[in-house]
């Protein structure tokens, strides 16, 4: 056990250096020694934990943000114009829906489970407001034309969908990953991309601000 | 009924850890020995628990008993033997499980080893290490509990993580782990140093070999995560700078500075708040990494389970570094500076320069790890931080810490004189500026390459002399080479394994600048039966075939490799696709060597097999980064035997 030693007042360099808990030491090597004003120390010495607190506050802050909400670039664009063919028979062309509220939906069969959780919310969606100028569109990505069409039994979905084979229509609306939905005004622009499974929340919300402004 | 008996090992598990954490406070504060020795079985008895529960999961593995959920997620009745045992730390609680493993262990060792020791801190300590085991079992059976149960009884699990399929994963996470954890036990020590108000050198003389031991583990944590991610993910590289990368990294390098200035302090009794802030900080980091992988609050390519575990360990860090730093603060007047700074020619401030630039390279590791959300709350603005922010500020830093470490280790103390300084520096600055030159003319044209080259010479060169010196002298009394030689590293064996860890640095820092620096690489469609020309390989594609492994489907291209013509090897990288994942997996195939590594990924293919689109990377000097490593482990483990007594 070494004998504590009683604190001298020679150079004070250390403690003044370490004050704040990112102050790194080096600053005025082998200056001259000045002693500590009690003073300060005893006013500055609270600084260490108190510094903490922005930073925690920061980090609690991140609690709120979504990291993963990327701003889409297409968004305030026009929707690119694409048709398909769709599942149970004719075609649809984005064109011909102008006027309506779009959801468009990219999916896949294999997408489990966020393609899965969301299903029934598009189903929902659009049973309740298909009368009121909404439509759900649905396009299937990166797919096989079988177990896509065990997805839209399982799920009974009746809102037109149709598969994108060339993966032409992903590309255009810059699809990362299924799935993604992207909300399209009466004028035919894009207003907002929404990343994942897509809840009865959002569905709501994004519809309804859209049939609010346009009608 | 596994479910059940689990949870309840760790819900007792959680009450004993609590109890011994406060009885060990209440009965060093009034003096019974008793309640001390309580909470040592308690401690006992948490370890004992904790670890059967982990066995206790990892039985549920083995015998796929999904009624536990968490089983159910993490395998399937495909997943391969060993993989169902690593599954163990496959996601959250179960790392959460090893992590307290881990920490129960340490605890026993510190029992084991400190019972009649160190009688002021011993209570303390074990107080502190118990209160930190708390919070992780308390994380175990609220916010992520291994042991949930599922029902009704899925006929299958989910599946492992593919990419954690890997002989990596099986090492990787207990490294880091063991090292993370290692870091509570200097931690705890400076608690009991700064509650005891025996704030002299004491604490960190009796944890050195125990830090060593902790960042000896973080840096094997970090080489095979990223060999990991080397061999794994396909993209040829092996660090990312990514948030979980970055979250290991930190502890590291505050870590690494603490090693260092705690000799300043042994020596010269000065930066006491200097070291108790860097550990503090280092085990703050350790939660912290944890706290920003587990979370949620930052995006990264490491995509881990979120939920309330996130408010938790915020929590935890508030407590810890406000509790921590207020017993700094509370205990200031004991941390004066018993001596100073002579001269800035000297060994303290070699040593605290490498602080600085330690430290720095922590914080703006950090600053860049936030600064998406940073720049969120203030401007509501989205960025992305990525590798060019934190090459461009840490390269520097990097070439300066090279340079430190051949100037700290033999630049006298106090004050160097003009003769010090010729005798040990004069020939490895020479030697640096000719290796300069002599790589100029061999061709190095990259300017950083050369400096860091430059630099590795002269700092090899400083250990060479040192050495060569020492062993010299010991020749002149009368021993003979190997012994004298054997004796040196025995004897001071804390320098000497330092200066081979130093060795295994410089080592990994070749292996990265030659990677950065010449690596070549070309992304090319072939047609069956088509080549291309890398360097001096030529890499044919041979076809496409299709294979059912136990858990995913997996396509296999073949491609012929000739080196300078001659035959060399037929490659296969593959693509795997699990039916749980959305994305394939890549399978890289590589050739290594000291030299280079072909490294082969597979990219899109025609279904017929017609044709294949491939990355094909030449990776300079790669392998050097794995010698490294276990040039470091040589040093470490030298450095951690215990000091011989000197005579």
């Amino acid at each position: 056990m070494p004998a504590q030693r009683t604190p001298t007042d020679v150079d004070s360099d250390a403690f003044e250096r370490g004050l704040g808990p990112r102050n790194p030491p080096g600053g005025g090597l082998g200056g001259g020694a000045k002693p500590p004003s009690e003073g300060i120390w005893r006013r500055g010495k609270w600084a260490i934990p108190l510094s903490i607190i922005p930073l925690l506050v920061l980090l609690a802050y991140g609690f709120w943000t979504d990291p993963r909400a990327i701003p889409s670039p297409l968004v305030g664009k026009p929707a690119a114009p694409f048709s398909v063919a769709l599942f149970d028979g004719g075609r649809l062309h984005l064109g011909d829906l102008k006027g309506k509220v779009v959801v468009l939906n990219f999916w896949a069969s294999w997408c489990y489970p966020a393609c899965y959780e969301e299903a029934p919310v598009l189903e929902r969606g659009w049973q309740t407001w298909k009368d009121r100028d909404v439509v759900v569109v649905g396009v299937d990505i990166q797919d096989t034309e079988e177990p896509a069409r065990k997805f839209l039994k399982q799920f009974s979905i009746t809102f037109p969908n149709g598969p994108d084979p060339t993966g032409k229509i992903s590309v255009d609306y810059g699809v990362y990953g299924v799935p993604e939905t992207f909300f399209i005004d009466r004028a035919g622009r894009i207003r907002k991309k929404h990343v994942g499974a897509v809840t009865d929340d959002v569905f709501m919300r994004e519809v309804a601000r859209l049939l609010k402004e346009g009608s | 009924m596994t479910a059940e008996i689990g949870y309840a090992m760790t819900a007792v598990a959680l009450g004993l850890a609590l109890y011994g954490s406060a009885a060990c406070a209440i009965g060093a504060r009034t003096n019974r020995p008793v309640l001390i020795q309580s909470a040592q079985h308690a401690a006992i008895g948490t370890f004992v628990l904790i670890v059967a529960a982990m066995l206790l999961l990892v039985y549920a593995f083995l015998t796929f008993d999904f009624s536990v959920r968490y089983v159910a997620i993490n395998t399937n009745r495909g997943t391969p033997f060993y993989y169902r045992i690593t599954a163990l730390w496959g996601a959250l609680e179960g790392s959460i499980i090893l992590w307290s493993a881990m920490l129960s262990l340490y605890t026993l060792l510190i029992i084991v080893r400190y019972r009649s020791r160190q009688a002021e801190f011993y209570p303390w300590v074990l107080s502190v290490m118990l209160g930190i085991l708390t919070f992780f079992l308390l994380v175990m059976t609220i916010p992520a509990p291994p042991f949930e149960r599922l029902a009704p009884i899925p006929p299958d699990g989910r599946g492992l993580n593919p990419l954690l399929e890997d002989t990596g994963m099986i090492t990787h996470p207990v490294a880091l782990y063991l090292g993370f954890t290692g870091f509570t036990v200097p931690f705890a020590f400076a608690m009991a140093a700064l509650i005891t108000g025996r704030t002299g050198d004491e604490w960190m003389r009796v944890t050195r070999r125990w830090t060593i031991v902790a960042w000896y583990f973080l840096s094997l944590g970090l080489l095979i995560g990223g060999w990991w991610s080397y061999h794994v993910l396909g993209w040829g590289g092996y660090w990312a700078w990514d948030p979980v990368e970055n979250a290991a990294f930190m502890p590291w390098l505050t870590g690494t500075a603490f090693l260092h200035s705690v000799m300043i302090q042994e020596r010269r009794h000065i930066l006491k708040l200097w070291n108790l802030t860097l550990i503090i900080l280092t085990f703050g980091l350790t939660i912290f990494g944890t706290f920003l992988t587990r979370s949620g609050i930052l995006s990264s390519v490491h995509s881990f389970t979120q939920g309330s575990i996130g408010a938790f360990f915020l929590g935890f860090i508030a407590l810890v570094l406000l509790g921590a730093f207020g017993l700094v603060a509370a205990r200031g007047d004991r941390l004066r500076a018993e001596g100073k700074l002579d001269s800035i020619v000297s060994r303290e401030s070699a040593f605290l320069l490498n602080n600085l630039f330690l430290v720095a390279a922590a914080f703006t590791v950090f600053f860049g790890t936030i600064f998406p959300l940073l720049s969120e709350a203030i401007r509501g603005v989205k960025v992305s931080v990525g590798a060019p922010f934190f090459n461009l500020v840490n390269i520097p830093i990097f070439l300066a810490l090279i340079f430190l470490m051949g100037v700290g280790p033999l630049i006298a103390w106090r004050r160097a004189s003009r003769d010090n300084l010729r005798r040990n520096f004069l020939a490895p600055v020479g030697a640096g500026i000719l290796a300069a030159g002599v790589f100029r003319l061999l061709g190095v044209a990259n300017a950083l390459a050369l400096t860091c080259l430059s630099l590795v010479v002269f700092v090899a060169a400083t250990i060479v002399l040192d050495f060569y010196r020492a062993t010299g002298a010991r020749l002149r009394t009368g021993e003979r080479l190997l012994p004298a030689m054997g004796g040196l590293l025995m004897r001071q064996n804390r320098r000497y394994g330092g200066f081979v860890v130093h060795l295994g640095i410089l080592v990994v820092a070749l292996g990265v600048t030659g990677s950065q620096a010449w690596s070549i690489q070309t992304e090319t469609t072939l047609r069956r039966g088509e080549a291309l020309q890398i360097g001096q390989y030529n890499v044919r594609f041979d076809g496409l075939a299709a294979s059912e492994e136990s858990n995913h489907f997996k396509v296999t291209g073949t491609f012929t490799v000739a080196n300078n013509g001659r035959a060399l090897a037929v490659m296969t990288p593959a693509k795997k696709f699990y039916p749980q994942e959305q994305t394939p997996i890549a399978a890289v195939d590589y050739l290594m060597g000291l030299r280079e590594d072909l490294y082969l990924v597979l990219g899109d293919f025609a279904r017929d097999g017609s044709q294949a689109t491939v990355k094909v990377q030449l990776n300079r000097f790669v392998t050097l980064i794995w010698i490294g490593g276990f040039i470091l482990t040589l040093g470490a483990a030298l450095a951690i035997l215990p000091e011989p007594r000197k005579t």
